[in-house]
């Protein structure tokens, strides 16, 4: 019945090429922009590490040592230096990484590469592991390069390319600042969506967020390695007092550090919250903490509190989705046009002996067919809003790909919107009463 | 034209007219929402910088080692100053829209207890602000002993500064600012002077801090102010300055990394700091040229319909004496009232949406105003695109009256 029923369709489709025509773009034109923002939304608001992230944890005490208004304060962002290495000392979470960003002269001492400005994460041996960063040459330092204050480095595929052609440069000094280091591991292009470790501030963003999804750094360095490597060119997320030496801020009164933990089990979520909880107070009592809040949230928890999709690709989905609506309500119009201008054809129809039901299946067959031509279209344009997204000055642009699910999500929402369209006309189609239509013949 | 017989036709096809109204509702609404949208983007670009933007570039260098700040320094501006066509060349730590250099929370007395604000601070070593091409509204520019030297932190410890005129009106409301003094922790300013205008170096317009809120701070080169520079040109040359400049430090700084990001034409670093915005803006008109042709296709589409299916009837209506022009003002007439019902109605979700994006965004209340120009847009609209279908109907010959 089905394969009569598409028949059919395709003949009515054919019989009023405009109308099938203006059906069809609207639709395509409604799924081509909607499946555009859909698409960027949903490669946004993944999970950057999947399967893992439930694991992974930042933690966040308040360093503030003066009193201010307000009893339900939010701890800031980001860690002073005394809180962070204390808690990363303590080593209570399975596996801990300190996170530091700063700006530094970078050159390759024995290639003729000018030097170039990078920004340089100083972090712990647990980084690496901790969040799955995968390894093109080489491996991660340990832990005993961390207390060593080893002058090792790991670089990006990207900066290798640039630097050293591509080749294994396992072994070779890169010229950091004033300082030798010598390189231990190259990753494979890593590009975690969003930069998930140094997300920081959304709630001071404005929605102005597309800057979490730019590319990571290009020169990984142990953290105190880092701090001793790069003085003076450290920046703070904010102070409580200007900095005696700007740059230099591990005895100012500021935060610029974060810490990340992995923890296993929920029984070890819950042991270091109250480990957390237990510094605060300790501090608090001992007059360096004038508040005792802590948080512990969960990788996509802390991505959800920065906000981290910007506002402005929430906004344009809006924007898609009210016109998707509104091409909705035209093919409507449309297919009731197209129905009941064959009321005639459903009158022989019925007369004939086909049920309401069937009536309703035909048209709703025919609705679906439309659907998914438009799908087509829809999935054509939405390439092209894609390549658009592709060309804005935005962090994430390079990332604007429709993947395998984006694809068949275009053609089920396509054929979805349209067999929606067409359930009220159909069943204005099926309620034809065959006699009268059967006497204007 | 009697409305009368065209609302009682209307009446027999209820579902067609209500979803038609529906459609020109949701496009009302977003129609007026996007235009406000693309509005506000394009007054927010329009921001007065204060400063002679066409002749002025500004060019950083990263990565050189602070103890030769001053060295570095000295080898800048002369291989700038020698550049042909340069007016001037100044050590100043930003420019509008240039890199964020520096804000500092502020209170009008030293025990940090009254809070007004958090201004951007412009840093910049003699004749700077006359490079600038700031306008002196009060008080007089800063004189040679002005210029202090940064001993440690951010600042000079005392200055005399240089503020604007709305960032006056905000620290001491109708009073005069000249002599005045306000702090940022135990850093003091003495307001000598007050300018036009000298916008903010990374203006955000949903942000608390004004796009005039600047402290301009006179400071004398060196280990805590390098690194960036101001250059002054003829705006024809500025061009062929800013590439020159690029050759000449690469010889004269080879220990400097330029950072080719930030160190344009103050015009070109404009352009870039509004591109997001300008890439919105097109998005939304992009939205809406495909949305008035999606509504414009569903009229020509509905409206094609009941021309065919009306045929007989304007056939008869023809032959009994009624006019080709009657026949075309009658689809104009039910045209126009079912665009007027789908506009009560989308004025209305206009302000619904609006409403809905205020708690999200925190957009501004839509203007009234764009409600009749809306209402005018869709009513042109739907007489556009009924004009061909109507033109057809009104074509049909009385003849057709005959036929059965």
């Amino acid at each position: 019945m089905f394969a009569y029923y598409l028949d059919l369709a395709l003949r009515s489709l054919r019989r009023n090429k405009v109308l099938t025509a203006l059906m069809v773009l609207a639709i395509a034109v409604g799924i081509g922009a909607s499946m555009t923002t859909l698409t960027v939304m949903h490669l946004l608001s993944g999970d950057p590490l999947p399967g893992h992230s439930a694991h992974l944890f930042y933690a966040q005490v308040d360093a503030d040592p003066g009193p201010r208004g307000g009893s339900h304060r939010e701890p800031p962002d980001m860690l002073d230096y005394r809180s962070a290495t204390d808690l990363w000392e303590a080593q209570r979470a399975d596996r801990q990484a300190l996170i530091v960003d700063s700006q530094l002269k970078v050159a390759a001492s024995d290639m003729n590469v000018p030097a170039l400005m990078l920004t340089m994460l100083g972090t712990t041996a647990d980084f690496f592991p901790m969040f799955a960063v995968p390894f093109q040459y080489g491996s991660a330092w340990t832990a005993q390069d961390d207390a060593q204050r080893a002058r090792v480095a790991v670089i990006s595929a990207d900066l290798n390319d640039r630097l050293f052609g591509g080749g294994n440069s396992v072994g070779r000094t890169l010229h950091l600042r004033d300082s030798d280091v010598r390189i231990v591991g190259v990753l494979k292009p890593w590009r975690p969506t969003p930069q998930f470790y140094t997300v920081v501030g959304g709630r001071f963003a404005n929605g102005d967020t597309a800057g979490y999804f730019g590319k990571p750094e290009d020169v990984f360095v142990p953290f105190r390695s880092a701090l001793e490597i790069n003085d003076g060119a450290f920046q703070q997320f904010n102070c409580w007092e200007a900095p005696a030496t700007p740059g230099h801020l591990q005895d100012a009164s500021c935060n610029w550090i974060g810490l990340w933990v992995e923890l296993g089990s929920a029984v070890k979520v819950a042991a270091y919250r109250d480990f957390l909880d237990h510094y605060a107070q300790q501090q608090k009592a001992a007059g360096r903490f004038n508040y005792s809040e802590t948080r512990l949230r969960d990788l996509m928890g802390w991505l959800d509190f920065n906000h981290a999709i910007p506002r402005s690709v929430k906004l344009q989905a809006w924007l898609a989705f009210a016109f998707l609506g509104i091409c909705l309500f035209n093919t409507v119009g449309l297919l009731l046009a197209k129905f009941l201008r064959r009321a005639g054809e459903f009158g022989v129809r019925r007369a004939l002996g086909a049920s309401r039901r069937a009536v309703f299946a035909q048209c709703l067959t025919e609705a679906a067919l439309i659907g998914l031509i438009g799908g087509v279209g829809g999935w054509l344009l939405s390439l092209l809003g894609l390549w658009l997204v592709r060309r804005q000055p935005a962090p994430y642009a390079d990332l604007a790909h429709l993947d395998g699910g984006m694809f068949v999500v275009t053609f089920v929402l396509a054929v979805a919107v349209s067999v929606v369209a067409g359930a009220l006309p159909a069943l204005r189609a099926s309620r034809v009463a065959p006699a009268l239509q059967l006497k204007t013949l | 034209m009697q409305i009368k017989p065209v609302l009682m036709a209307l009446k027999k096809h209820r579902l067609a007219t209500v979803l038609i109204a529906l459609e020109i509702a949701l496009a009302c609404a977003v129609l007026c929402n996007a235009v406000f949208m693309i509005a506000s983007r394009l007054s927010a670009m329009r921001i007065v910088s204060g400063v002679d933007e066409s002749s002025l570039g500004f060019i950083q260098l990263e990565g050189f080692d602070p103890a030769r700040a001053d060295d570095l320094n000295a080898r800048v501006l002369h291989s700038l100053g020698a550049i042909p066509g340069v007016q001037a060349v100044r050590v100043i730590n930003s420019v509008p829209f240039g890199p964020m250099a520096g804000a500092f929370g502020v209170t009008l007395d030293q025990a940090g207890e009254q809070f007004r604000g958090v201004p951007e601070i412009y840093l910049g070593d003699p004749g700077t602000p006359e490079a600038l091409g700031l306008t002196l509204v009060a008080g007089r520019m800063p004189a040679a002993e002005d210029y202090q030297p940064i001993r440690e932190g951010y600042l000079p410890a005392s200055s005399n500064v240089l503020i604007t005129r709305t960032f006056a009106e905000r620290l001491w409301p109708g009073a005069d600012a000249l002599g005045k003094t306000f702090w940022t922790g135990q850093n003091q300013f003495r307001v000598i002077g007050v300018v036009a205008n000298l916008s903010v170096q990374q203006y955000d317009e949903e942000g608390e801090r004004g796009a005039q809120w600047t402290v301009f701070v006179p400071a004398l080169p060196g280990p805590h102010l390098a690194g960036g520079y101001l250059v002054r040109a003829d705006p024809q040359a500025l061009d062929r300055v800013m590439v020159d400049a690029k050759a000449v430090l690469a010889k004269a700084a080879p220990d400097a990394v330029f950072d080719h990001s930030q160190s344009d034409t103050l015009p070109a670093l404009r352009t870039r700091f509004f591109q997001a915005d300008r890439a919105m803006a097109g998005i939304l008109v992009g939205v809406i040229a495909a949305l008035l042709g999606v509504t414009a296709l569903g009229i020509v589409g509905l409206a094609s319909f009941w021309v065919a299916q009306r045929r007989k009837q304007i056939g008869i209506r023809r032959a009994i004496g009624a006019t080709r022009g009657d026949i075309l003002r009658y689809f104009q007439t039910e045209n126009f009232l079912i665009v007027t019902l789908g506009i009560a109605l989308g004025m209305l979700l206009a302000y619904v949406l609006n409403a809905l994006l205020m708690t999200f965004y925190e957009l501004p209340h839509l203007p009234l105003y764009y409600l009749p120009i809306g209402a005018l847009a869709l009513w042109l609209l739907g007489q556009l695109s009924v004009l061909g279908p109507a033109l057809r109907a009104a074509a049909v010959p009385p003849v057709v009256a005959t036929r059965s």
